[in-house]
């Protein structure tokens, strides 16, 4: 399995405060990875990292194997979509694709300029002039044009309306489908990641919390209801969390084997109850064991 | 061509969804031999889905037989699921068709009716099996 990102023990500090401290992990190469944590837990210095634009106080971060931001040929396989789509305000679009022509070894000029097409964006006009989600289509138009290999978005659809956040998803899952990309997308709205995100990353306070593939994190963990007195029942691993009333008891609960236990209900969880169960409880945590993480 | 949609309520993983959309359309008639399904790429971006989720589904159904991919032209069916019964059933459906007419004009909104059908079926059916 190739990895596209791999971080060990990464820690990174500004002044006196830890941005991230013992940050390891790895994303599989093909994957659609979501990045969640609550503001401040590190998640723009993470993907500032992982492109290059930052060194990291301690460890090791490695993009296709190799450090990043030293090999010129590296960056190019790396496309980066910062923070509120930043460009060139009075720059049209085309002026942006033939900035990106000149600076980049690999250009793909003709794709961007009818993607913008198709999607209605007037490449005449400047930047300044265009719609919230029409700026957001540009800069994703722009990081993909350089045919990366691994594209890396930070909160790329937080500041958009529901129609636009959808167009911006849906234009990148035609991406991922038309070639191997592997993509690295923060946010904090988790439904935005739903559906989309097959590999889950949680950071919380600076540490990664949750780690792994979707489909597996779901099917191993589930929701309980079960009376107050009764024990937790067998095939349960961790219970992340445990509320209940003096009748009712409900477990947030890591299971091993499917739970069959008469006594409770089980109820699959979706990924939002996941990451809002493990932000909850920050001292809980799960992480793939030594066979995923190969 | 068949579409595909997504409950998000619903305790379904999507890629099973989209399975089960593709088998229900088998029973019913709605997709034939030698149709072909969307493209992952047609449905990951009309659904704003992820890809590997549609091809997970996809292989699932070529692994039960019911589809199979030919490289370069698409996912084609090459299994009916629609038995003998599939000709009375479009009799069956304009009296459904009628009954939920009636059902819209007493007023039940979508859920009630939704309810009822799922009750009733239930109830059907466990009667049967006594």
């Amino acid at each position: 399995m190739t990895v596209a990102l791999e971080t060990t023990g990464v820690a990174k500090r500004y002044g006196r405060t830890w941005a991230l401290r013992d940050c390891t992990l790895a994303v599989p190469a093909g994957r659609v990875a979501g990045l969640v944590g609550p503001n401040g837990a590190g998640k723009t210095t993470l993907l500032r990292l992982a492109v290059g634009l930052k060194r990291p106080t301690r460890g090791e971060v490695r993009v296709f194997g190799q450090p990043p931001g030293d090999d010129p040929a590296l960056l190019g396989r790396v496309g980066f979509v910062a923070q509120d789509t930043p460009l060139y305000a009075d720059l049209s679009a085309a002026e942006h694709l033939e900035f990106g022509r000149r600076l980049n070894p690999t250009w793909d000029g003709n794709a961007a300029a009818e993607r913008l097409a198709r999607l209605g964006v007037a490449s005449d006009r400047t930047v300044r002039s265009l719609s919230g989600g029409q700026r957001a289509q540009v800069a994703l138009t722009l990081a993909l044009a350089k045919r990366p290999d691994l594209l890396v978005l930070d909160e790329p659809v937080a500041s958009l309306d529901p129609l636009a956040r959808r167009e911006f998803l849906s234009e990148l899952m035609g991406e991922v489908a038309d070639r191997n990309l592997t993509v690295i997308l923060s946010s904090h709205l988790i439904a935005d990641l739903e559906l989309r995100c097959d590999y889950l990353v949680v950071l919380s306070a600076s540490r990664v919390q949750v780690l792994g593939d979707v489909d597996d994190l779901l099917a191993g963990h589930a929701v309980l209801t079960g009376p107050s007195d009764a024990p937790v029942p067998a095939g349960v691993q961790a219970v992340i969390s445990d509320r209940g009333t003096h009748r009712q008891r409900e477990l947030f609960a890591r299971t091993s084997a499917p739970v069959a236990d008469l006594a409770w209900q089980v109820r699959p969880v979706t990924l939002e109850d996941l990451v809002l169960a493990y932000l909850s409880e920050p001292t809980a945590g799960t992480l793939p064991g030594p066979e995923a993480a190969a | 061509m068949i579409g595909f949609r997504l409950d998000r309520r619903s305790n379904v993983v999507p890629y099973l969804q989209i399975v089960e959309q593709v088998r229900d359309a088998l029973r019913t008639g709605l997709l034939e031999t030698g149709d072909r399904l969307p493209t992952v790429r047609d449905v990951a971006s009309s659904l704003a889905m992820n890809p590997n989720t549609v091809l997970k589904a996809y292989r699932q159904l070529e692994h039960d037989g019911l589809v199979e991919g030919r490289p370069g032209q698409g996912t084609f069916v090459v299994r009916s699921l629609a038995g003998p019964s599939l000709a009375g059933q479009a009799t069956l459906r304009r009296e459904l068709v009628a009954w939920l007419g009636r059902a819209r004009e007493a007023g039940l909104p979508y859920e009630d009716i939704q309810a009822l059908m799922g009750t009733t079926l239930h109830a059907f059916e466990a009667e049967g099996a006594a």
